[in-house]
């Protein structure tokens, strides 16, 4: 099935989301749609699948102009579309959740679960999915859940598969994996939309690569093109590919986690006897899949969650068992992986956020009252010096993009003198331009002196950054390794396999 | 142009654990953040609402409309005069009436409106002051009665020099009302409870309380019996703006000194700072060293605080005594005053002027026009209800939807 978009244009109010963007998808090939955050690929796709009405242009399937309302007709057509945060529903078993939506009845008019079943069976052996149709979903891993979706659009007969940022949840094997069930679909006929942001993806599987930026599309590009080639097209501008930084220089230890463990409300354990120790001027990555306790640990040391054993000292200080409040001013800097939610408070002015947590320091306070032109001044002078961009310092964080509330995080915890800064995903959702700044600010703060502990699921931004690795899995920390380590074995790594100490 | 995109890139949201506790404090943040024009678009729905109450309700468009075929102008004509008297009774119950000799006396049911607005301002400001902080505190009637004992006890029981007297009585009722504030803020903070179940639970202490307490002898007139306290001290009353004559008091001043007292409390100060980042977002409030339950506890007290104030206003000011229906619906009302005033301080005044004009005008709606009072309580109600729902408002009038920005996608 040949799919073609003409001259999509579409708007939310004045903001042009799409700008006469043109798309062909051949028959039977792999095409990358490349673009930062916010360039406008996830609205394109919407606007395919029937989830926007388009302001302008019109959508060819097989030569013939048609109109999709809904998802609905999308799929009628041959459209499958597996969305980056994956719509299923858990105690569903995957049988159930591939026939929601279009179950078939038996003539007894009860669901014919067992049609469904076969169903999965079959597309699951052709590809080998190894995916069981009886297996509830919330048993599986975010891969198989992924593959489920995958079924789910073939099931529907789609010769069109979109996937939206696929990679993002999974671990490198997993990601190996997908890239394979999308070679092995491609070879048997169906034809792929690659949404992402990732150009080690599109340079291993893309047949034909389409640069999108600010809602325009800037290009094509050929797999063979280097990645600084397609990071330019991407970025509009040169950037490197490579964080600078000089070798660590590292201090006395700063901070030391010992034998730290926690466990959830439901009595799960999070953290298991994990133990490691950050010394001034270095940065200690924690790689992993997400969900292995890395959130666990950056909250405990936070002071947000309780610890259930262990100790957790700053400059000999212990940490544990204190306010958040006090842990702060200890000399930490929190950056949350989870901006939105506990970074920043969307409705509060730039400004205000910039200083959610320092509203004790004299300067910006005085006698329980707020000193204004303070507060304005310093929103002025961090909007330009973290390049934040906006319209103005009273805009609401919420107003601002995903890379501009992150500036605006970090702005705010490095406006103190930090002896450990903490950094949940710094970069994730972020547009290179911002991950370069963001990088740029944590070495910044590293050669500072502080000691800085970094989490990422990201493993090029663990790599890039770190100067030593700890890899957690299952609330353990299974190995700390230099960061020249060989990937495929951080990747095993991060799936449970240990490793002796190295460092 | 890129500021307005936002990324959708993020991760499932850890935030979701608590889906409980998410959705009322989303319906309380779209009233607090209610655009001015969607508030006043429902005022004026809800008067076309009453006009229409008011036109089937009236017996002279009934009997007109039994040939309405025949005779369409009749009941049109009757149906606008009845609306025309309704209103007419409305402004001049309210604001100024044309018929009276003097100014002086025309003037006055502007001075009843203001009157009865003062324990609503108070309750309404307490109110707002939790709205923003994320707490739904529906037991300002429960404080406004603690309001009303305190001040009404140390008002008729005690016998004290002039100033210190008033004094006393108000400090009493602010107690009295933080106390009740105090306790759901107190149980939120420890034990989670929900502040809506506990307030309303607490409003019934407070009424079966006074019920309780007026029974006691030494809560009566001596030698009466009755479910009703002596009457309050001279000194411990609110002195008359303008004389006698005129029910308006000081306790209105006093209102207006704590709406700019709030308003700085919740723009230039660090707690009320805190106030709203707790109740715009608590777990970034968290995240910044912020103690979010102290916080709730704190925003309870102060809420209550003028809640009781209402209950003692009323008291020093307008009732003189303790009786069971001594706070009224002063602490419902003042929910409706908070929302409608989207719990901004000058909002509040300003909703509180409107229905202590709509309290105001009852009486001569009934005199004057044969309306019943419960159409005030309609409109009220019909206000409430289109402002809880600005897309119906919206709808009504072909708004066109507030852009939001974060629903823009990558």
């Amino acid at each position: 099935m040949k799919l073609e978009l003409r001259g999509i244009t579409k708007k939310f109010g004045d903001f042009v989301a799409n700008d006469n963007i043109d798309l062909t998808v051949e028959p039977g090939t792999v095409h990358a749609l490349l673009g930062e955050n916010g360039a406008g690929k996830s609205t394109l796709m919407n606007v395919l699948f029937g989830l926007y009405d388009a302001d302008g242009g019109e959508i060819l399937v097989d030569d013939n102009v048609v109109h999709f309302a809904g998802p609905g007709d999308a799929m009628r057509a041959g459209i499958g579309m597996v969305h980056q945060h994956f719509m299923l529903i858990h105690p569903f078993t995957v049988a159930e959740n591939v026939m929601l939506g279009h179950e078939n009845l038996k003539s007894n008019g009860l669901l014919d679960l067992a049609a469904a079943r076969d169903r999965v069976r079959e597309i699951s052996d052709r590809f080998g999915f190894h995916v069981d149709p009886d297996a509830l979903v919330e048993d599986l891993s975010v891969g198989a859940q992924q593959r489920v979706e995958i079924i789910k659009a073939l099931s529907r007969d789609a010769n069109v598969l979109i996937l939206d940022e696929p990679t993002a949840v999974l671990t490198p094997q997993e990601t190996d994996e997908l890239l394979e069930i999308v070679r092995q679909l491609r070879d048997s006929g169906t034809s792929i939309v690659l949404i992402t942001h990732k150009l080690r993806e599109v340079q291993a599987v893309a047949d034909t690569i389409t640069v999108i930026r600010l809602g325009k599309v800037v290009g094509t590009a050929q797999p063979t093109a280097s990645q600084v080639e397609l990071a330019t097209l991407m970025v509009g501008r040169d950037v490197s590919m490579t964080v600078d930084k000089s070798g660590a220089n590292p201090g006395d230890v700063a901070l030391s986690v010992a034998g730290l463990s926690a466990i959830d409300e439901i009595g799960l354990t999070t953290l298991d006897d994990v133990s490691f120790d950050v010394r001034r001027g270095e940065i200690l990555a924690i790689a992993g899949v997400q969900g292995n306790g890395q959130t666990e640990l950056a909250e405990v040391i936070l002071g947000a969650i309780a610890a259930s054993a262990g100790s957790v000292t700053l400059d000999g200080e212990q940490l544990l068992g204190k306010s958040i409040k006090d842990v702060l001013s200890e000399g930490v800097g929190y950056v949350p992986e989870d901006r939105t939610a506990d970074g920043v408070v969307s409705s509060f002015t730039i400004e205000n956020n910039l200083v959610l947590d320092l509203l004790h320091e004299p300067r910006f306070s005085n006698r329980g009252s707020l000193n204004i032109a303070q507060i304005e001044a310093n929103a002025v002078q961090k909007i330009a010096e973290f390049d934040v961009r906006t319209t103005s310092a009273k805009a609401t964080a919420g107003s601002l993009s995903g890379g501009n509330q992150q500036k605006v995080v970090l702005a705010r915890e490095l406006s103190r003198p930090l002896k450990l800064l903490i950094a949940s995903q710094p970069t994730r959702g972020l547009d290179v331009g911002s991950i370069e700044f963001v990088h740029k600010r944590i070495i910044a703060e590293r050669d500072g002196g502080a000691a800085v502990l970094i989490v990422s699921s990201e493993l090029d931004e663990v790599v890039a950054l770190a100067d030593r690795i700890a890899v957690m899995y299952h609330g353990k920390i299974v190995g700390i390794v230099p960061p020249d380590t060989d990937r495929k074995e951080l990747g095993l790594m991060m799936a449970g396999a240990h490793r002796e100490d190295v460092a | 142009m890129t500021a307005t995109a936002t990324e959708t890139g993020a991760s499932p949201r850890p935030a979701d654990k608590n889906p409980t506790d998410q959705r009322p404090r989303d319906v309380l943040r779209s009233i607090v953040e209610s655009n001015g024009l969607v508030v006043l678009l429902a005022i004026f729905t809800a008067l076309v609402v009453g006009a229409i109450l008011v036109v089937l309700s009236d017996a002279a468009v009934q009997d007109a409309s039994g040939y309405f075929f025949s005779r369409p102008a009749d009941t049109l004509s009757a149906a606008w005069s009845a609306i025309s008297e309704a209103y007419i009774a409305m402004f001049q119950g309210s604001i100024y009436n044309v018929k009276a000799d003097t100014f002086g006396s025309g003037i006055r049911p502007l001075t009843n409106t203001l009157t009865y607005s003062s324990p609503l301002i108070f309750a309404g400001l307490g109110l707002g002051i939790g709205f923003r902080a994320g707490l739904f505190n529906i037991g300002a009637q429960g404080q406004v009665i603690l309001g009303a004992i305190m001040a009404g006890y140390i008002g008729f029981a005690m016998h004290l020099p002039v100033g210190i007297h008033l004094a006393l009585a108000i400090i009493g009722a602010i107690f009295g009302g933080a106390l009740w504030g105090f306790i759901p803020g107190l149980l939120k903070a420890t034990t989670g409870a929900h502040e809506v179940i506990v307030t309303i639970m607490l409003n019934y202490v407070a009424l079966y309380g006074i019920s309780w307490l007026l029974s006691l002898k030494s809560f009566q007139v001596p030698g009466s019996g009755n479910p009703k306290s002596p009457a309050v001290d001279s000194t411990a009353q609110w002195p008359h703006l303008f004389g006698d004559s005129y029910t308006l008091n000081w306790g209105f001043v006093v209102a207006l000194a704590a709406a700019v007292g709030v308003w700085w409390l919740m723009e230039r100060s660090t707690l009320g700072f805190r106030f709203r980042a707790v109740g715009a977002n608590p777990a970034a409030a968290t995240k910044s060293g912020m103690n979010v339950k102290l916080t709730y506890i704190l925003v309870m007290v102060v809420a209550g605080g003028l809640a009781g104030l209402a209950g003692g206003s009323q008291v020093v000011g307008t009732e003189k005594s303790l009786t069971v229906g001594v706070a009224g619906s002063i602490g419902f009302d003042a929910i409706t005053v908070a929302l409608l005033g989207r719990s901004r301080p000058a909002g509040i005044v300003a909703a509180g002027i409107l229905f202590g004009g709509l309290r105001a005008a009852g009486p001569t709606l009934q005199a004057q026009a044969g309306l019943p009072i419960d159409i005030v309580l309609v409109i009220q109600s019909v206000i409430v209800l289109f402002i809880a729902a600005p897309p119906l408002v919206r709808f009504l009038f072909r708004l066109p939807e507030p852009r939001h920005p974060k629903e823009v996608t990558a």
